[in-house]
């Protein structure tokens, strides 16, 4: 479903991604994990058409998604990493905006989009705008809308991030799902090892935009001859704390919060 | 279709929403018709142009619509830095009906905000020649709206940060005002200014305006027709080409 082959990214001199290659078979759940700018983003970034690769290729669904990305992006849905959500929207309205451009049917959509927001438990708020919403609820919504339409492939880049234990819950059972009952190929970054050992039926490990392993949850754990997932992440990464340079996303919004002080 | 129906939407909704953009967006085509409008009033009436207000109500108006069309289509640079475009980018539409979508609210909200400093200079005591000529100085409006928000998205889709609007206000969209003939009648020009002037898209928005309110031209209507439709081709042109090469 997904085929990554020799896939580079580079940023003036700096390679964010070096010569990666995988692929992710049809009806899988396959989690890519790495510390702080291992170069997860960008690989997602360029599997969904947002950015281009310096070299490689990439086919989702048996389409090359540089030169035909108009077909590649009928074929998944994303759940971001930030946040993607029109703050002076409601949350009805984001998800009616979602659904309109994904070309659902505005009948299901107004099914789809009841039944999510009552799974996420936003239904109540449905009416209001997402400014008025807690860092959680944001999340939660981003999530529904990301469930709105059913596509081939789904992207989630690190979906449970701020989310609490309940909600990080409902999101994998609701995962597990679409894939069984769906088929849904699913593809998910996280850096919550037991997320990725519970929903993922294999797993790459990528540090300094390189693959470094690549199995199931047991297989990396005897490849590492460690007895957690967390240890043979750490065992295959190092243990030196990442930082990553922020963006001038992050330096807008620290503007913007700096204003609303 | 529906894609475009509903980005445009969105632009109107949060046009709607932002009451305190709305006023704000009003304070300086107020304080350009007030005191430009009554100060320099009885010096343009002495050099025997007649009233101020009236010559420059088409300019503010015209100000109005180009402020607002061009920064509509640079809060692409909002979108950019809080998430949004992402969430359009991926979406499986051409890229090309997002701008359409992103460009046509852009010009629609720039036009009623054209509309609503109308109402003020019609209360400040602006009297158009005509008020059957109003329908069509609406739709060179339009025109005007969709040539600069197209330029506006034609930025916006180049434009990494908040710093970069600075510049594209001082080098861009002031000099596009002030050399328009919005402030100034177009006649009796320098060569150079004169050049300037006439290469000036909005020159012709505002001279079309002036010629349906006022009666007073530089331009035929049909030469102000053909070159802001022109205009608009060409830049609604260049933005949905810079559009399709963003990457975030």
């Amino acid at each position: 479903m997904i085929k990554v082959e020799h896939l580079v990214k580079q940023f003036g001199e700096f390679t964010a991604v070096d010569d990666v290659s995988f692929e992710v078979a049809a009806g899988e759940i396959f989690a890519f994990l790495g510390p702080n700018g291992a170069g997860k983003t960008t690989t997602i970034k360029m599997l969904t058409t947002l950015l281009k690769p310096t070299s490689g290729a990439i086919e989702i669904d048996g389409l090359d998604a540089a030169k035909q990305s108009n077909e590649t992006r009928k074929r998944f849905g994303i759940v971001f990493q930030d946040p993607s959500l029109d703050q002076e929207l409601t949350a009805e309205e984001n998800m009616d905006l979602h659904g309109v451009l994904y070309h659902v049917p505005r009948k299901l959509r107004h099914e789809r989009t009841q039944m999510l927001l009552e799974l996420f438990e936003l239904w109540e708020r449905r009416n209001d705008y997402v400014k008025t919403f807690s860092g959680g609820m944001k999340r939660r919504l981003e999530i529904a809308r990301g469930f709105l339409h059913t596509p081939k492939i789904l992207f989630l880049d690190e979906p449970t991030l701020g989310l609490d234990p309940q909600s990080r819950n409902q999101l994998w059972t609701h995962v597990k799902n679409l894939n069984k009952t769906e088929g849904v190929t699913v593809f998910l970054t996280t850096h919550y090892m037991d997320e990725a050992e519970r929903v993922a039926d294999r797993i790459a490990i990528i540090d300094h935009g390189k693959i470094a392993a690549e199995g199931s949850p047991d297989e990396l754990k005897a490849q590492t001859e460690t007895d957690s997932l967390e240890a043979a992440f750490l065992k295959l990464t190092g243990s030196t704390i990442r930082d990553e340079r922020a963006d001038a996303s992050d330096q807008m919004r620290q503007m913007a919060r700096m204003w609303r002080k | 279709m529906n894609a475009i129906y509903i980005l445009w939407l969105r632009e109107l909704k949060r046009y709607m929403r932002s009451r305190a953009m709305i006023v704000a967006s009003l304070g300086q085509p107020l304080l350009y018709l007030l005191v430009l409008g009554f100060g320099l009033g009885p010096v343009f009436q002495r050099a025997g142009n007649g009233s101020y207000i009236q010559f420059v109500a088409p300019g503010v108006i015209g100000m109005s619509v180009l402020f607002t069309s061009v920064f509509s289509g640079i809060g692409l640079l909002w979108d950019r830095q809080f998430g949004f475009l992402k969430e359009t980018l991926v979406a499986p539409v051409p890229r090309v009906t997002v701008m359409i979508g992103k460009t046509l609210g852009g010009a629609t909200v720039a036009t009623i905000q054209g509309l609503i400093v109308l109402i003020i200079c019609l209360l400040a005591g602006f009297r158009p020649i005509t008020w059957l000529a109003i329908p069509l100085a609406i739709l060179f409006m339009i025109l005007t709206a969709v040539v600069f928000a197209g330029l506006g998205v034609a930025i916006g889709s180049r434009l990494q940060d908040i710093q970069g609007m600075q510049l594209i206000m001082n080098f861009v969209v002031l000099p596009i005002y002030f050399l328009s003939g919005a402030l100034f009648p177009l006649h009796g020009l320098p060569s150079v200014l004169s050049f300037i002037t006439r290469i000036d898209p909005l020159s012709y928005g505002i001279d079309a305006l002036r010629l349906l309110l006022i009666g007073t031209s530089e331009f035929t209507l049909v030469v102000s027709l053909v070159v802001l439709c022109g205009t608009a081709l060409l830049f609604v042109g260049l933005g949905s080409y810079s559009f399709s090469k963003i990457q975030l």
